[in-house]
């Protein structure tokens, strides 16, 4: 699946676009983590939540559910809602 | 037949001075008379920085607490004094909490403390919310230091989001006592100070002889608001601390607490943030004093910024403003925003929230501007590079 990945995150793929599988949100996470290390924590808790400021779409549409399941087509978009001065 | 003349004294050891920020680290090299400073960064620009502490076991390796507006907290390593920086494998996080429980969650790192002398590579931080968090692999790893973190006593004492500082409650002041790897202390605003004897399976509070703000109860943990707590390298029974409600020392093994800072001149008081201690002398101590008047300003009081230090264990206070701004300066000195390194004489630093940073090489009498325009100064450390 492709995923665009916003630039703060940048640091960790080196890439606004890569690739990571699985059959749900958070198994993308998790394999997104494995190909890039230290990822996941930056925009998901300890307590598996998303952080405040991230924002996760696919195909265009929010979620918010880490458990909504995905498909080998869809498209994640991991966003950064840039808030503060 | 010998040369004649004197002996040639021992070169001191060259003197780096570490400004975290809100936006970014800086490095800042002495040469070594600690005359000129040359900057090195921005490291991390635009991640909010609270602390970067440099291990004085080898001289070159430096943790850094750090996260941005929108990421999640984490902690960088390098051992190459910032040419390279690698991130912590599993930086300080609280355990997953059951289901149907609210776990806690790390908004940042606050504070880092390198670990005994004899135990390589043991780091502790402390975190907000609080927490307590140890490393063993030199930062690249953090567990949680359950003996307090998950203790119900402790819990309550640590409160909710709302009785901590403006920007979060703080765990701080993590201390290692010199003599004893199993001896620690620590600071939480708000929830007073406490030590463990057996590396944190188990805490008592050292509060007796603490003021807390008129009208609360002083037996409640809560109301405790330790600013900064320092250990006396050369007398490790004796602990300096400037707390929200005043200067305080404790020579153990006695548990109570005096209010030095009664001996403060009144028009300035003996509020502030930052405690620093002498490296030899336990006699001797730095306060950078902040306004606690009215609504707690905490500003310089009157806008004319000093240090002030005693010499005779806090029985008098001499005011030390020499080269600092004379009026017209409201400036505010966080509680991680002084430092003094190990040279003879003592050379003092301070970083503001207006983005300066000052130094001193003669213990505070004249002081002279190293840098301006830096983003909002978090925190000073002056380490002896190797």
């Amino acid at each position: 699946m492709k995923v665009l990945i916003p630039s703060p995150l940048r640091s960790y793929t080196g890439e606004r676009e890569v690739e990571a599988s699985g059959g749900t949100l958070a198994a993308v996470l998790a394999d997104l983590d494995r190909r890039h290390p230290g990822l996941r924590f930056r925009i998901v808790d300890e307590q598996d939540r998303m952080r405040p400021h991230v924002r996760f779409f696919v195909n265009g549409e929010q979620v918010f559910d880490l458990g909504r399941p995905l498909a080998p087509s869809d498209e994640l978009q991991i966003v950064q809602a840039l808030s503060g001065g | 037949m010998p040369p004649r003349g004197k002996a040639a004294r021992p070169r001191p050891a060259r003197v780096a001075v570490l400004v975290a920020t809100r936006k970014g680290a800086w490095i800042f090299r002495g040469d070594g008379a600690r005359r000129s400073w040359r900057a090195d960064g921005p490291h991390f620009l635009g991640h909010v920085l609270n602390h970067l502490v440099l291990d004085p076991r080898d001289g070159r390796t430096l943790l850094a607490a750090a996260k941005t507006g929108h990421l999640g907290p984490t902690v960088f390593r390098s051992s190459d004094m910032g040419r390279s920086w690698k991130e912590a494998e599993r930086p300080p996080a609280f355990p997953k909490a059951p289901e149907g429980e609210k776990g806690r969650v790390v908004d940042h790192t606050f504070w880092l403390t390198p670990g005994h002398p004899g135990e390589p590579g043991t780091w502790y931080a402390g975190t907000s919310p609080h927490g307590l968090f140890r490393s063993g692999d030199g930062g690249a790893t953090w567990e949680p230091v359950s003996g307090l973190n998950d203790d119900p006593q402790y819990r309550e004492w640590m409160g909710g989001a709302q009785d901590g500082t403006p920007n979060g409650p703080k765990l701080h002041s993590v201390i290692v006592d010199p003599r004893d790897p199993a001896h620690l202390y620590l600071g939480m605003s708000s929830g007073g100070v406490h030590e463990s004897r057996d590396r944190g399976a188990t805490w008592s509070k050292l509060l007796r002889g603490l003021e807390v703000v008129e009208g609360f109860d002083p037996s409640r943990v809560q109301f405790h608001d330790p600013h900064c707590v320092r250990i006396c390298p050369t007398a490790p029974d004796r602990l300096w601390q400037q707390n929200h409600c005043g200067i305080y020392r404790i020579d153990r093994p006695s548990d109570e607490w005096v209010r030095v800072g009664r001996n403060m001149p009144a028009r300035v008081g003996d509020i502030g943030f930052p405690m620093v201690v002498h490296p030899r002398d336990p006699d001797s101590a730095w306060v950078f004093p902040m306004d606690g008047t009215s609504v707690w300003p905490r500003t310089s009081p009157e806008g004319k910024p000093a240090a002030y230090r005693t010499r005779n264990g806090g029985r008098s206070w001499t005011r030390l403003d020499g080269g600092l701004p004379r009026s017209g300066a409201w400036w505010t000195v966080k509680r991680q925003a002084m430092a003094a390194d190990a040279g003879e004489p003592v050379g003092l630093y301070v970083g503001t929230s207006s983005g300066e940073l000052w130094a001193s090489r003669d213990e505070g009498r004249r002081w002279g501007c190293v840098a301006r325009h830096l983003p909002e100064i978090y925190a000073v450390e002056a380490a002896a590079l190797a």
